[in-house]
């Protein structure tokens, strides 16, 4: 049975982590759409997964955000993905399943998932 | 939405977009398949104009949009189990929306992910205390980000993955001892 102490563990764990992060200035951030349209499309499942992947393979670059309305809402689950010195790219009718891809060839390899995008859906 | 807890999580998150710093999640299973749940904040409240209209579809503040969904589905997914929502607002003073669900009902979606629904919520703005409360004929589980934000500091955020994956999973197994 989990307890709060192992939140102590957690803690521990991650005040050694910090300082390696502090040299990190390179942060992308991950934007999930959580209105009403999003979260009846699967937007819930879709965050938890970003939520995996990046704790899975240490990304402490990345930053995993929840935000209201993105405003489109057939294309539901909808995420934004904001990078340094890059434009934004949007990713559509998100699925749980596409994540581990975005997250290793864009946020980690730096190539945009075309088939994903808006602009592919459009 | 598939779940009762989808729409708790986008109930509550109309209290995040309204400024909320504190919001009450409390739900209660008298045994005899009756759900009453209380979403209350802090936020900013509404004007008695907007709140008459607030479970209309076509009442939104949002600019992106003309129609405001997350009200009015929660209340049309209580009514047809043969329950029913409120909601209680005062500007400045926060909101408190309560929904009675009937979860032998046909119609009545299952509770779902609720674990998924909390741990999200606590990492949605670093100013928001949540207060999570459950109670069921077998008893009562409790989370509050108090206590975890107790245990973390104020150098590991509620927002790190690795806490909110962990916090996700402490809720999951807490909530199987409420129920056979
Ligand atoms: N907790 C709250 N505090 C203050 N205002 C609220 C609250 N809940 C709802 N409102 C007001 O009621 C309106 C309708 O809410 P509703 O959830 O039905 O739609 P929405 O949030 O505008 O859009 P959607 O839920 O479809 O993303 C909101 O735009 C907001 O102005
Ligand atoms: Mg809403």
């Amino acid at each position: 049975m989990k307890t709060l102490e192992e939140l102590q563990a957690i803690r521990e764990t991650m005040q050694k982590q910090l300082n390696v992060r502090e040299s990190d200035g390179n942060n992308i951030r991950v934007v999930v759409g959580m209105a009403t349209c999003g979260i009846a499309a699967g937007a819930r499942p879709v965050l938890t997964a970003f939520l995996d992947e990046v704790n899975q393979h240490n990304l402490d670059h990345i930053t995993v955000t929840q935000t209201g309305c993105i405003g489109v809402c057939r294309l539901e689950p909808i995420v934004e993905i904001f990078a340094p010195g890059e434009e934004k790219v949007t990713y559509v009718n998100m699925k749980p399943e596409m994540v581990p891809v975005i997250v290793n060839e864009h946020l980690v390899n730096h190539k945009i998932v075309t088939e994903y995008t808006i602009g592919a859906a459009e | 939405m598939k779940e009762l807890s989808l729409h708790i999580l986008d109930i509550a998150q109309n209290s995040i977009e309204a400024g909320a710093t504190r919001l009450e999640l409390t739900l209660s299973e008298d045994g005899k398949g009756a759900l009453t749940v209380v979403i209350r904040d802090n936020g900013h409240g509404m004007s008695p104009e907007l709140l008459k209209t607030a479970t209309d579809p076509f009442t939104t503040t949002r600019t992106t949009r003309t129609v405001g969904l997350g009200l009015p589905l929660f209340q049309l997914c209580a009514q047809q189990t043969g329950g029913g929502l409120r909601v209680e607002s005062s500007l400045n003073e926060g909101t408190t929306v309560t929904a009675v669900a009937h979860r032998g009902h046909i119609d009545c979606p299952p509770l779902g992910d609720i674990a998924g629904t909390v741990s999200i919520l606590t990492r949605s703005s670093p100013n928001l205390t949540l207060f999570f409360r459950h109670t069921t004929p077998l008893g009562t589980f409790s989370f509050s980000t108090e206590e975890a934000r107790e245990i973390l500091g104020s150098d590991i955020a509620l927002s790190e993955p690795a806490v909110t994956l962990w916090i996700q999973a402490y809720i999951k197994e807490n909530e199987t001892l409420l129920y056979d």
